[in-house]
């Protein structure tokens, strides 16, 4: 099998590694990186349970090849951190408003909704609604976590 | 506690929307579910499938297999210590298939390898020699005689009746009757987490498993079995769960059996993480339900009588399906005076995937059926639905259909009352609207929900709960039942706490570990605020007579006025001007050297229905849900969007307001997203579309808004009054979704889930 010297950032720091050709980024983050914050839902894309942003933006981990992340910075759910260093903004507001259940697809969200607001600061609840549609959460009905995005949206805006 | 006296008047963190214990390590991503953990040594198990609805097995090779790298076993019945059956109701399912498989997806081998790529290729090209043997896909062929033989010399796993009055002559004389067949799919539990376990052998044949579950009870009784040891040798180790919704409560014994036999074979550690795929396929899964259902109404519109026949697929084993249909059987009439009953009631086998629990448990499917005919007798008799209902339903005094007299916790009338209101039901029922091409319309639906296991597992009803009050003062906590995302762990911090009288912050309540607590039955029936809770208490009440006396004479020797009353509040207590903190007391208690560890049990009331005459005390009390739902149906596609969802529920006293509203909310949406959307296919005897690609739940899009209230009926025997929560919101929501479409558009669909084709062909019917 083909190996490859991977060269990236890693929730800030700069990491290489040889990855054979066709592991995926979802791999390399969970078993090559020891970062099991990010989760496999049903490996092919349609859960979001593995979102990280690459290059700021979300993708799903399981879809993407660990190659791919040559010369780019990914951050994962490690590394979605507040100013000082502590909580993240959107992780506090999903802590309050309890849109926290049984966590599995909560590292998905907020990285997906982290993506979102560094994109669009001031997005609607039809934008977070439809930015979310690729994250499946089988226990909270949604409500919680879209008005937790709104939250972290405003206190980012004040 | 009696010196003390009138304490705790006002209650410091029950009833509160405390913070979520778990929801930190949650939202950052460190919570350590089963396929985050790593042993030393650990090899990875892959299982090999029949690839055939019933198939006689001659032969298994792993010729093939064998040249992977990593390979290192091969796993079949042979390599069972124990009895080949797994310990659930019935028995009838082995750990591994020793002659026939009989559903499509069924483990019949496992290959064990040094990474889950090398065993999931090995477990590809592992050769199974099988011959096809016919087979029956549906539940009510499978009762017909002839059919292909699954499960003994009928097909039935199991039958219930409940027969009360003179059913017949009531039909007779009736003034109204109706009668409809009904039917509901499938339902996936599509937990965000899939099944697993990762068993590691421990020396002198014991072993530890961890294990994804809501029920470390029935894992330890199957591993157990599986390897003929004995319990003391075998602990389990609940992992952070991520959702269970009754899809963690029987299987995960299996799937942790699996890896317990393959981690006994090769003497390390074993992991085996299911993909989706293979979740869909062999994991349980809501039964598909058919009902035929009757009623029958006197002049003044008083229902007089009905009449059921329901049927539950409850796939190749029976697994829990007896029980389900049980619960669906005494919930089958509705929550209704209903003098004259007759319900008849099947659990069928096919060759299909093993069915199980799933919230709500064999009641969404009769609700929808007998909710929606309702609504016609409603129209016959020539009334308003709710108010038809509001005629017919049960109050405190009342009898159910099993002859049980409900006590003053039941709010029933309340809740449909409270919907009634808060939707404006009255003008909007009278007056659908047709804008353009969209009509738009509400409807009602009203159930009950016996809490616990009732008479159907009343000698597993009860729990137990050590709290132990370390040195620094903090609490330790330990259950038997388990947090799989509804909040226990939280709901069981503040029921400690309070009792206490800790800082809730000191508490902590601990992911189920087999080895500290006694078998305390189940996690399902929306039974853990009660069952737990009430254990909880047991415990606390002795530690909470020697902290009160503890700081009641800390308070005296720092020179309180003894006349004054104690009041202990968030961690603290006062008599006057005088106060001492909790974690003073408890460093008091230690000095004195008291016992600060405790073990506290409940166990359920006496429940007196038999099965003989379907007569008695079914459940030890019940829980309630009223709800409407306003949607919009296009004429041209016979598209379906429910807009709004107003529910109201009587689950007793709410331990934790912003939980309860979760668990509403999530209820809800599970329940629409099952009326509308989810559409498991079986085509000639293999599932066609095992995966979120295919197999689809509702999204953020499809979320409707929600409006819900509690009406609390304090339940005297439960923990602060509270009742059960978890399954309630859940089961009235399809009836309530297909009565609104009858009432925008006139066409009533007779079978979940309400796909546009169904509604449009019913339109063009007119």
């Amino acid at each position: 099998m083909k190996s490859f010297r991977l060269a990236c950032t890693v929730n800030g720091e700069r990491v290489e590694r040889e990855v054979v050709s066709s592991r995926s980024l979802l791999e390399f983050i969970r078993e090559d990186l020891g970062l099991k914050g990010t989760k496999e839902g049903c490996g092919e894309g349609e859960c979001g349970a593995c979102m990280v942003l690459v290059d700021g933006k979300a993708v799903n981990s399981c879809l993407m090849m660990a190659v791919q992340l040559h010369g780019k910075d990914l951050v994962t759910i490690e590394g979605i951190k507040g100013k000082a260093g502590g909580l993240h903004p959107l992780q506090k507001t999903f802590m309050a408003e309890g849109a926290v259940q049984c966590g599995f697809c909560t590292p998905g969200l907020i990285v997906a909704s982290e993506a979102l607001l560094r994109r669009k600061p001031r997005a609607t609840l039809e934008d977070i609604k439809l930015e979310l549609t690729g994250n499946l959460c089988r226990c909270t009905g949604y409500e919680k976590v879209l008005s937790a995005v709104e939250k972290a949206r405003d206190e980012k805006n004040a | 506690m009696k010196r003390t006296g009138k304490t705790m008047e006002k209650l410091s963190y029950v009833g509160k929307s405390m913070p979520r214990k778990d929801a930190e390590i949650k939202a950052v991503g460190s919570a350590r579910y089963a396929a985050d953990r790593d042993f030393a040594g650990m090899l990875y198990a892959a299982a090999v499938r029949s690839p055939r609805p019933h198939i006689r097995i001659d032969g298994i090779s792993d010729a093939k297999a064998r040249k992977v790298p990593g390979y290192a076993a091969l796993v079949t019945y042979k390599d069972i210590k124990g009895v080949n059956k797994w310990p659930v109701v019935m028995q009838d399912y082995p750990f591994l298939p020793e002659k026939e498989a009989r559903f499509a997806g069924e483990t019949v081998a496992l290959v064990v390898a040094a990474s889950e790529k090398a065993a999931r290729r090995a477990a590809a090209l592992v050769e199974l020699r099988y011959k096809e043997l016919p087979f029956v896909e549906d539940p009510l062929e499978a009762l017909e005689k002839g059919a292909p033989r699954v499960h003994g010399e009928d097909n039935v796993f199991s039958t219930y009746r409940i027969k009360n009055g003179s059913v017949d002559e009531a039909f007779r004389k009736a003034a109204y009757t109706v009668e409809g067949e009904f039917s509901t799919n499938y339902q996936v539990h599509a937990y965000l987490e899939t099944q697993g376990a990762i068993a590691v052998p421990e020396p002198g044949g014991g072993m530890t498993v961890h294990s994804t579950t809501q029920c470390p009870f029935y894992v330890i009784d199957a591993v157990a079995a599986a390897l003929a040891q004995p319990y003391h040798k075998i602990k389990i180790l609940q992992t952070v769960t991520g959702g269970g919704f009754g899809g963690k409560e029987d299987v995960p014994a299996l799937v942790a059996s699996h890896a317990a036999i393959c981690a006994a074979k090769v003497g390390r550690p074993v992991r085996l993480i299911y993909g989706r795929k293979e979740d869909f396929q062999s994991m349980s899964k809501r039964h598909p339900g058919w009902a035929r259902v009757a009623y029958a109404a006197d002049k003044s519109g008083r229902i007089t009588a009905c009449r059921v026949k329901y049927v539950l697929d409850g796939g190749a084993y029976s697994t829990l399906s007896p029980i389900v249909l049980w619960r669906g059987t005494v919930h089958a009439a509705g929550p209704y005076k209903v003098p004259n009953v007759d319900i008849r009631t099947y659990a069928a086998a096919t060759n299909k995937v093993p069915c199980g629990a799933f919230r709500g448990f064999g009641q969404p499917q009769i609700s929808f059926a007998q909710e929606s005919l309702i609504d016609e007798l409603a129209a016959k008799v020539g009334m308003d639905p709710l108010k038809f209902r509001l005629k017919n339903l049960l109050k405190p005094g009342d009898r159910t259909v099993t002859g049980q007299k409900l006590n003053s916790s039941c709010g029933l009338a309340e809740i449909a009352q409270a919907v009634r209101r808060r939707s404006g039901w009255d003008r909007k029922w009278k007056s659908p609207s047709v804008k353009g091409d969209v009509a738009s319309g509400i409807g009602f639906s009203v159930a009950y929900y016996g809490v616990g296991l009732g008479a159907g597992g009343r000698y597993l009803d009860r729990a137990g709960a050590m709290v132990n009050i370390y040195k620094d003062s903090s609490v330790g906590v330990s259950v038997g039942n388990t947090e799989m995302g509804q909040g226990a762990l939280t709901v069981l911090a503040q029921i400690a706490a309070e009792t206490l009288n800790a800082p809730y912050a000191a508490v902590r309540v601990e992911e189920v570990d087999s080895s500290k607590v006694p078998d305390s039955g189940p996690t399902v029936a929306s039974r853990t605020t009660l069952m737990s809770g009430n254990a909880i208490i047991d415990a606390a009440t002795p530690l909470r007579e020697r902290i009160f006396k503890t700081a009641y004479d800390l308070l005296l020797a720092e020179g309180a006025d003894a006349s004054l009353p104690m009041v202990a509040a968030n961690g603290v207590f006062r008599m006057g001007a005088k106060s001492v903190e909790f974690k003073k007391v408890v460093s008091g208690c230690w000095s004195r050297r008291l016992k600060m560890c405790e073990q506290g049990w409940y166990t359920a009331p006496r429940t007196s229905f038999k099965n003989e005459d379907g007569q008695g005390d079914a459940y030890v009390i019940y829980s309630y849900s009223a709800d409407a739902a306003e949607v919009d149906v296009d004429l041209r596609t016979g598209v379906l969007k429910v807009r709004k969802v107003w529910a109201a529920y009587d689950v007793g006293r709410i331990v934790n307001p912003g939980l309860a509203m979760g668990q509403a909310q999530g209820g809800i949406l599970q329940g629409m997203s099952w009326a509308v959307y989810e559409n498991l296919v079986y085509k000639n005897g293999i599932m066609v579309n095992p995966n979120f690609t295919d197999y689809v739940i509702a999204t953020t899009a499809d979320k409707p808004e929600y409006d819900i209230t509690f009406i609390e009926k304090p339940y005297a025997e439960g923990p602060y009054k509270a009742k059960g929560m978890g399954e309630v919101p859940l089961i009235g929501v399809a009836p309530a979704v297909a009565n609104a479409v009858r009432n925008a558009c006139g066409a009533r669909v007779r079978s979940v889930p309400l796909l546009p084709e169904k509604i449009w062909k019913e339109i063009r019917k007119g």
